[in-house]
């Protein structure tokens, strides 16, 4: 049995503003059955003072899931919208006085929900990356995708830098075999990747133009900074967002040196926050590029 | 006013009075090492004898020196498995189900890094396997076929009788582990070709901490644990005296209570399924309900989640258990609900009834008062749920911005 806080079980028991709200203005539905949880949000919004006047739900979903939205409702009704926004999935579960790390994620869930209601007033789209994998460090709460993004993103080769990046493995230990299997299955991807380059090289050396290493894009020099500072742009509001910024320090190749500020400084999703940047960086340019954080700048460069 | 009601027993089971009254001494007068030549050791060297007598007993077994002591099912399930691997290394092939017990998936899912193939056989919505497709995949690279005897989600059966003829025909070691099966059915070793077997003693009202390989004479064996000469050096580390001593006594008292799980346990199971299946809608109950154990039934409730019930339950000082994802800390709901093709809105809602001889007609009364109106109250609370009924076309009343 988990364990749960008194916090959560009340809230379980009696879930407040659970079931519809038949004059809702804003619903953000997010998660599905397949998942194994899902949740409505209904809100009654003022049109002139944007107040969420009234907010219910509706959830399937273990105990933690059903708290959780009943803390949500309980936390924003009274709120502005941009009050709101700013209730973060840690104060969801703060208000429960805590989730075991495996329920994190139903605090996730509410934060989601909230946001897509908003959008849905506001006749925004809203979607957000969700992709959550099996969960590795039980310690801290981090899951094999993040883990391998981390990975990925930073070329890591040793159990000590994930644990130094992301946090996982550095409680109890018991996961280091978990942290291993993905550093190898990302290195033997990468092994494949590089072979497939070294197999394709000759065929470009036949078109007999020595090949720049910035011009695989096919873009120039000039062209493709402007595109990293285009793509970085977009990314740019959803930091802020978060009260967060960054700035582009330095591009050398493949390498692309970006310092995080503000909200983002510091923050332990820093390295997510960098896996992103390059995923985006990457379909923009149509080429591998290796986002880095700009004070590995001297290092790297040396 | 809520006398605890335990509907887990295949998770565990109470120790039975009789068998802590048995084992009590070998903590204290009886405390010596069998393998000692004085009179402490001698007599914990008969009791152990005695007890090996008792599972030899409930199991039919031909030898009581086919009884191995280990310290539980797993290790039992591992010594079985490795053991195949050792003595045949010529034969890479490991043949088991989609629905066995993480103590042998996880394993064979590691074997399979280390190299090895492994056959998992699928199996229908009844959680049945196909032995024509079984038949198919005996070949003379097989090490080792392993099959549970009983499901413990489900309770359903596997032929592994018929399973372990197939096998000897084509020349390869069967196992089955049996923990959920033993002190339930009748067995009878003797009369198969199974070659060898798990057991664990806290399934049948003995302590944790003891478990039994069955090794049929004549079988290729290898240790797991090397060391002493403990049981005939097949499993080296000195003899849990009090965990054989209660486990020989558990069997003994799971024989006299055989006819009892089969008659009265069964009838009340078969009342708690029907009486909650007749006050609820849209729940059914999953496996092969023609062929099961007297003790187990599982339901699935759609559209609600098993841990909500659960906590629920639990308040009402009812105790069962669930195969939704959330209960077990990973995000899928049970591997055995998947392999059977139960849809997702029903396998998250999936709640395990295990009775034993010590449940009783009030309890199952209790139960079958007390489901209802748990599961109407979540469903109220579910998005998927209308006024009466699931909303029709439940994906799509709920449309998420993502899935």
């Amino acid at each position: 049995m988990w364990e749960y806080t008194e916090k959560v079980r009340e809230h379980f028991f009696n879930p407040r503003n659970a079931g519809p709200l038949e004059d809702a203005n804003a619903i953000g539905d997010v998660g599905s059955i397949k998942c194994g949880d899902a949740l409505r949000l209904m809100l009654k919004v003022n049109p002139e003072t944007e107040i969420i006047e009234e907010a219910r739900f509706q959830t399937f979903g273990c105990g933690s899931a059903i708290a959780s939205s009943s803390a949500l409702t309980e936390l924003i009704k009274g709120k502005t919208l941009d009050e709101a926004l700013k209730v973060s999935n840690q104060d969801i579960a703060d208000y429960l006085d805590g989730l075991p790390p495996e329920k994190m994620h139903c605090s996730v869930m509410g934060r989601e929900a909230l946001q897509a209601a908003v959008a849905n007033y506001r006749g925004e789209a809203w979607s957000e990356e969700h992709e959550e994998g099996a969960l590795v460090c039980k310690c801290f709460a981090i899951d094999a995708t993040l883990i391998e993004e981390v990975v990925r993103a930073n070329g890591l080769s040793t159990v000590e830098q994930v644990t130094h990046y992301t946090k996982a493995g550095g409680g109890c230990t018991s996961c280091h075999e978990g942290i291993e299997e993905i550093l190898a299955k990302v290195c033997a991807e990468k092994g494949a990747a590089q072979n497939a380059e070294r197999q394709a090289a000759p065929a470009c050396a036949t078109s007999a133009q020595p090949v720049a290493p910035t011009a695989k894009s096919g873009l120039t020099n000039y062209q493709r900074i402007r595109r990293i500072e285009e793509t970085l742009e977009a990314i740019r509001p959803q930091l802020q967002r978060d009260h967060g910024d960054m700035e582009l320090i330095e591009v050398q190749g493949k390498r692309i040196f970006i310092k995080l500020t503000g909200a983002c400084s510091g923050c332990m999703m820093e390295h997510a926050t960098m896996a992103g940047i390059q995923a985006k960086l990457i379909e923009a340019l149509g080429e591998l590029v290796e986002v880095l954080p700009a004070h590995l700048l001297d290092k790297v460069s040396a | 006013m809520n006398v605890p009601i335990y509907l887990d027993n295949n998770a565990t089971t109470r120790v039975d009075a009789r068998v802590v009254e048995a084992m009590l001494p070998f903590f204290s007068e009886h405390f010596g090492n069998p393998s000692s030549m004085h009179a402490f050791g001698r007599q914990v060297g008969a009791a152990i004898k005695k007890a090996r007598q008792q599972v030899q007993a409930l199991l039919g077994a031909a030898h009581e020196s086919e009884i191995v002591f280990t310290s539980c099912g797993t290790e039992s399930d591992s010594t079985a498995i490795l053991s195949a691997l050792k003595a045949q290394p010529e034969r890479r092939v490991i043949i088991t189900t989609a629905v066995e017990h993480p103590a042998i998936l996880n394993l064979c899912d590691w074997l399979e890094k280390e190299g090895y193939v492994v056959h998992k056989l699928p199996v229908d919505r009844k959680g049945r396997i196909d032995l024509d497709q079984y038949r198919s995949l005996l070949t003379p690279n097989v090490a080792i076929v392993s099959a549970m005897w009983a499901n413990n989600e489900t309770g359903t059966l596997f032929p592994v009788e018929e399973m372990a003829e197939m096998a000897a025909a084509a020349g390869i070691m069967f196992h089955t582990d049996a923990v959920q099966a033993v002190g339930k059915i009748p067995i009878d070793l003797k009369k198969t070709r199974i070659d060898m077997l798990s057991l664990s003693g806290h399934k049948l009202h003995a302590p944790k901490g003891i478990g039994v390989l069955y090794l049929r004479r004549g079988s290729r064996f290898r240790p797991l644990l090397r060391g002493g000469h403990q049981e005939r050096g097949r499993r080296a580390g000195t003899e849990n005296a009090p965990g054989i001593v209660a486990l020989g006594r558990a069997c003994e008292l799971a024989m006299e209570a055989l006819e009892h799980e089969n008659t009265v346990v069964k009838r009340l199971r078969d009342k708690l399924e029907r009486g909650i299946l007749a006050r609820v809608p849209h729940a059914f109950a999953t496996g092969d309900t023609l062929y099961r154990l007297p003790n187990t039934s599982n339901i699935a409730f759609e559209y609600v989640e098993g841990e909500a019930i659960l906590l629920m339950l639990n308040k009402l000082g009812i105790a069962a258990s669930s195969g939704s994802a959330c209960t077990s800390g990973s995000l899928e709901p049970s591997h055995v609900m998947r392999a059977m093709g139960i849809p997702y809105t029903a396998a998250h809602g999936t709640i395990r009834f295990s009775l034993s001889r010590e449940t009783t007609e009030e309890e199952i009364d209790r139960v079958i008062a007390a489901v209802p109106p748990i599961v109407a109250q979540l469903r109220k609370l579910s998005p998927y749920w209308g006024e009466n009924g699931p909303r029709e076309n439940p994906e799509q009343a709920f449309a998420p911005t993502y899935a």
